[in-house]
């Protein structure tokens, strides 16, 4: 029965577009699986290598420009971007990791989410290269959602193949290693800084992808959209934090949580201007209560039920 | 040749008082981080709170953003308090995957905050209008036959003067007093003062208070020269982790010294590069610091006068 559940969700997540959905619930479910590859690839260095990035906006928003500049100056298919951004969101997580990941905990931080606004201020002044503030508008390449589902939905069943076999492998337990004492993973012989900056570039272009994708779908960028602080690289921690760190389904729990609140939000014209100190509020309730997410704390939460089913 | 000398000494010159106020926000973050071991990404937020208090009570009771230095910060040194105690603290408890819940807890915080003051107060953008916040002073008023013209704005000078009398009563405070030294002590070592008798728990509810009320004062200093929106906290959160980077972790020493490198470097980036350009500076230190003196200038200073 538990084999066969990923199958089921996978027939009914092809099926869905079948189902004849408005065109608002397709760009929620866009939207959701978008924001599950992000959370996912950000799982992978910061919930399985320990290596809590804040500046995950930097590839964001780099796989975003790199769609948006190839359209805009040399008129191709913004989908090349999505192999423009291959080699120079690594190139950009290359040169991150060779600053920052030699350090450590608040370090580590501090600087990714450094990095991620420097980007932001970049693209803002270099205006010759990305119009600064004015943004780069493209033209999408269809009306109908469709399309744009099956492709990010190949993407999230790729990026979720890619985490699975990873963090399956004997890589995937040096990142464990590596989040659970860095000196003894050293000690015994593991590369730590190697595969820092492996769970770090993969981690940069899969989010690069789910930035190409956003150009793509979106048709309009700006820097303080794409590489924005607050709304790229911190929903990407939310995201992780609310589904579960560290765990397969986490990412994609949490980012359908995430993205439906955010629109049930956005919908009541009294809590519209609030969304913020909801998401804020949900962010504090589920660190204190279940600082490993719905889906690792699940057992939690049975228990919490079951107990009260004893009483 | 003058006027170039002129244009680069007021560069300076602004460099440096921008640099006092810098120091006083980088200072209580350096506090907290020292004695929590956590960053406070919600500092500059804190400000931002400070500063709404400031302009609230200029706006309708007419009270002086000087004057708000015996206001404010005490407040927050309350609020600080109640932060540590009800949300901060409980999280140091909890067992969890991630090292670094309290810092995206206080992530957290800093978005109700930012947003709650837009709800309050709108987005505008807002500016004091004392009545003192274009005097300026010259020093040809001072020294008749000077080669140069130097200007000294009023509030700029007060703001900085207060500044480093803050500093230095936070410096006696440390160095001096029973709780400053307890306070020094937990940062040192956290189990060692625990067993000295220190009281761990309330020397950090106080130190992440202190943190707070010091940020307070830098924004009741800050508001008369700088103009105050919500979402200007996050602005300074940043500036002030860039400061406890190039200062060292921890250190109070560095902190100053990193808050006047910042503050000239940022005003001569906008001097000479452009305005726009002055954040990318800000981060160019901030990676420079990470990379050639990662112990910050706390590990220049050590380095003179190590004893262990």
């Amino acid at each position: 029965m538990k084999r066969t559940i990923p199958f089921i969700a996978l027939a009914i997540l092809l099926a869905l577009p079948l189902l004849g959905l408005s065109s608002y619930a397709m760009h929620v479910l866009i939207l959701a699986v978008m924001w599950s590859v992000s959370g996912m690839a950000w799982n992978l260095l910061g919930g399985y290598c320990g290596q809590v990035s804040f500046g995950h906006a930097a590839f964001f928003g780099m796989g975003a420009y790199c769609a948006g500049l190839l359209s805009h100056h040399f008129q191709a298919s913004p989908w090349y971007g999505f192999l423009l951004s291959i080699p120079v969101v690594a190139a950009l997580a290359l040169i991150m990791g060779l600053l920052v990941l030699r350090l450590r905990g608040p370090y580590f931080v501090l600087a990714t989410l450094a990095i991620g606004e420097v980007m932001r201020v970049t693209a803002e002044n270099l205006v010759p290269l990305t119009q600064g503030n004015l943004g780069l508008m493209i033209r999408r390449t269809w009306v109908d959602k469709t399309a744009y589902y099956y492709i990010i939905l190949a993407l999230g069943l790729m990026t979720y193949a890619i985490i699975k076999i990873l963090t399956e492998s004997r890589w995937g337990y040096y990142f464990v290693a590596i989040r659970e004492d860095q000196d003894a993973a050293e000690s015994l012989g593991i590369d730590t800084t190697l595969y820092k900056t492996i769970a770090l570039t993969i981690s940069a272009v899969l989010t690069g992808f789910s930035g190409a994708f956003y150009m793509n779908y979106m048709g309009y960028i700006d820097p303080q959209v794409v590489f924005s602080l607050g709304d790229i690289s911190i929903l990407t921690i939310m995201v992780v934090m609310v589904g579960g760190v560290a765990t397969f389904w986490g990412p994609t729990v949490g980012s359908l949580i995430m993205v439906l609140l955010a629109e049930v939000i956005r919908s009541i014209p009294q809590l519209e201007t609030a969304y913020q100190t909801l998401f804020g509020i949900l962010l504090i309730v589920i660190i204190i209560f279940l600082p490993n997410g719905l889906v690792g704390d699940l057992h939690k939460i049975t228990r919490l039920f079951k107990k009260g089913a004893h009483a | 040749m003058w006027v170039k000398l002129e244009v680069l000494l007021q560069t300076l010159l602004s460099g440096v008082y921008l640099g006092g106020l810098y120091a006083l926000i980088g200072i209580g973050m350096t506090l907290i981080l020292g004695v929590m071991k956590i960053i406070n990404l919600t500092h500059g937020q804190l400000m931002m709170v400070a500063m709404y208090i400031a302009f609230w009570l200029f706006e309708i009771l007419h009270i002086d953003p000087y004057v708000t230095l015996f206001i404010a910060p005490p407040l927050l040194f309350i609020f600080g308090m109640g932060l540590q105690k009800w949300l901060i603290d409980p999280v140091l408890r909890v067992e969890s995957i991630l090292p670094h819940n309290q810092v995206i807890l206080t992530v957290g915080i800093g978005m109700v905050l930012t947003n709650v003051a837009t709800i309050a107060f709108t987005g505008n953008y807002r500016s004091t209008p004392v009545d003192y916040a274009s005097k300026a002073y010259y020093l040809t008023d001072l020294w008749r036959n000077a080669p140069i013209e130097l200007s000294f704005s009023l509030p700029w000078t007060v703001s900085f003067v207060l500044a480093v009398a803050i500093t230095t009563a936070l410096w006696y405070f440390l160095a001096k007093t029973d709780t400053g030294k307890s306070i020094r002590a937990t940062a040192q070592d956290r189990d060692a003062a625990l067993l000295m008798g220190v009281n761990v728990g309330r020397m950090r509810m106080i130190t992440f208070g202190l943190g707070s009320a010091l940020v307070a004062a830098a924004g009741c200093l800050f508001l008369p020269i700088y103009y105050l929106f919500p979402s200007l906290g996050s602005q300074f959160t940043l500036i002030a982790f860039v400061i406890t980077i190039l200062g060292g972790m921890g250190s109070t020493m560095g902190a100053i010294v990193g808050g006047l490198i910042l503050g000239i470097f940022e005003s001569v980036t906008a001097t000479y590069i452009g305005m726009g350009w002055a954040p990318v500076g800000r981060f160019v230190v901030f990676i420079a610091a990470l990379v050639f003196l990662p112990g910050g200038v706390a590990s220049l200073l050590k380095r003179r006068s190590y004893v262990k």
